[in-house]
Order: structure tokens, then sequence, then C-alpha cells
């Protein structure tokens, strides 16, 4: 908005940037089981609120458009759980063709 | 609080219906916003494929992960950062009202996107020579589930460098403004919301790059 943020903190939010994704390839070769999908969604999500916090100013936007911004995020959440709620307990049932 | 009906000058992009410059800017933000929700969900489907393909072919995604480049993807993970870095220093150039500071980071962040295609490109070339495009020519000894990963690779992959696409036409448009000096500490509006629009391209491929190019590596 009329918030101006200072280049210093977008350097800085540039150098976490890049030193996550550097992160997220280090990981990506240790063996963490079932734990290492969960482990770079984590750091992408880090990586997504830092882009949208502060390159896109949501931090600095008024609170209807933080809901707004919020709701695409909860309506994913709603899409991948009841899908996967769906898909992952249909063998319980028995049925062929799962 | 100032009178709406009373005459007073005020600034040439100030529209009919809004009280001010910043209940404008507060408006065209919020409308930004609700079209990116959009776009959120249209790319959700796309990750809700991936979420539900890999789970029922798990072998399938990390074979076809072993294929990707990891250092351009990489390249291009860094490449991307670079232009949501130069795509706020333009905002904040037309914020404080200096006109080669956003002519300067506009065609920064227009040579980062096109280094992007240019990089994808070489990609995909790769994949066609390696006989790894799904269909007819897809290669043979593969198990034929691994054609569901690189089906969701291109389609993931394709919309995405379709945005970049949009978004470096946007920037041009935006260039041109710039140039015209058209954008000050009052209004900034459209290099704002065409930033919001880039800065969330950058984020579908910040998730892109580890589901799609890392999966694989620890194995």
């Amino acid at each position: 908005m009329s918030h101006i943020s200072s280049k210093r903190l977008f350097y800085t939010i540039f150098v976490s940037l890049i030193i996550l994704t550097g992160l997220t390839v280090f990981v990506a070769r240790q063996d963490f089981g079932a734990m290492n999908t969960p482990v770079a969604l984590a750091i992408a999500g880090l990586k997504a609120t830092l882009v949208i916090l502060y390159f896109m100013g949501v931090r600095y936007n008024t609170p209807l458009t933080k809901v707004v911004a919020a709701s695409g995020f909860v309506w994913l959440i709603i899409l991948f759980g009841m899908t996967m709620g769906d898909y992952l307990t249909r063998s319980w049932l028995g049925f062929p063709g799962r | 609080m100032e009178n709406p009906n009373a005459p007073h000058e005020h600034h040439p992009a100030l529209q009919h219906h809004f009280h001010s410059m910043a209940q404008q800017l507060e408006a065209s933000v919020l409308g930004m916003w609700v079209f990116l929700v959009t776009e959120v969900m249209f790319f959700g489907g796309l990750f809700m494929a991936y979420i539900l393909y890999r789970s029922l072919y798990p072998d399938a995604w990390l074979a076809g992960s072993q294929e990707l480049d990891e250092f351009l993807g990489g390249l291009n993970t860094v490449v991307l950062i670079c232009s949501s870095l130069t795509m706020a220093l333009a905002v904040r150039a037309a914020q404080v009202g200096s006109r080669k500071g956003q002519i300067v980071n506009l065609i920064l962040t227009i040579v980062f996107g096109t280094v992007f295609l240019v990089v994808k490109y070489f990609e995909y070339a790769k994949k066609f020579e390696h006989h790894l495009v799904p269909g007819a020519h897809f290669d043979p000894a593969r198990d034929p589930a691994q054609q569901l990963y690189f089906s969701l690779y291109f389609m993931m992959t394709g919309v995405h460098a379709l945005h970049m696409v949009v978004g470096i036409g946007l920037m041009l448009v935006m260039l041109h403004m710039a140039w015209k000096g058209r954008f000050s500490a009052e209004y900034f509006a459209p290099v704002e919301i065409s930033g919001l629009y880039w800065h969330f391209v950058d984020i579908v491929w910040i998730f892109l790059f580890p589901l799609l190019y890392l999966i694989g590596k620890h194995h």
C-alpha cells in the first residue's frame, strides 16, 4: 500500500530466499524416509510466506486484503483434504476398484 | 476526513467513484488479490492431480523426477527470486518517484523472466530428445505410469511458463508507462498490482521446483 519498505528489507528477504533454496537442495539429498516431502513443503511454504508478506507487502495491507489472500490457501487445504480423504479411505470399505 | 462533494483539485488518475488515491489503491490491491485467489485455485487443481497420482504411483514419480535436470531447475529458481527482488525494487522506485529506478528494475525483471523461459526451452528440448513426452513416442522401455508424471510436469511447468509470458507482456506495458513518467508517489497502482501477479508466479515455481525436480534425489 502506501507503506514503503526499505531496500535493506528487500535485500534481506532476497538473501533468505536464496539460502532457503540452497537448503531445500541440500535436504533433498538426505534420507528422511516419508518426511522428505513434508520437509521440502515446509521450506517452500516458508519461502512463499516471505514473498507474500514482504515482496507482495501483504503484511502492510488492510485486514480485508489479508483475509482474502489467506482464503485462497484455506480453500486449497479443503480441496486437498477432502479429495485425499475420499481416495485414501476407499479401500477401507473393501469395494473393488479403489 | 475531507468532504468528497467539495470541489477540489485531485490527481488526474483518481477515478470519480473513489474518495481518495489511497482508497483507490486499496480497492485495486484487493481486486488483484481476488484474482490471485482464483489463480491459486487454478494451479491448485494441478497440484491436486499431482498429489493424487503421486500417492497412487510413487515409483513412477521417483523415476520420472530423476530425469529432470536439477541444476537447470535450481538455476531457474534463483533467476525467478532475482526477478522478484527487482520487481519489488521497481514498485519501491515508483513509490519514491524515481523514474530511472523503475526503468532499470523493470528491464531487469523482463531480462530475468526471459532467461527463465530460455532455460525452460532447453529443458523441454531435452525431454523431446529423450522420448519423455507422453504419447506415441514415449520411451517404451519405461513404466507407462511415468507418462502421468511427465503429463503433469509439462502441464504444470507449461501453464507456469504461459503465466511468465503474460507477466513479461505486463512488464513491457509497465516499462512503457514508467518511461512516460506515469507513476508517482501518489499513483503507482498499475505497477503495484502487476508486481503482485509477478510474485505470485514466482511462488508457484517455489513449490514446483522441489515437487518436480528434487523428490528422487535421496535414492
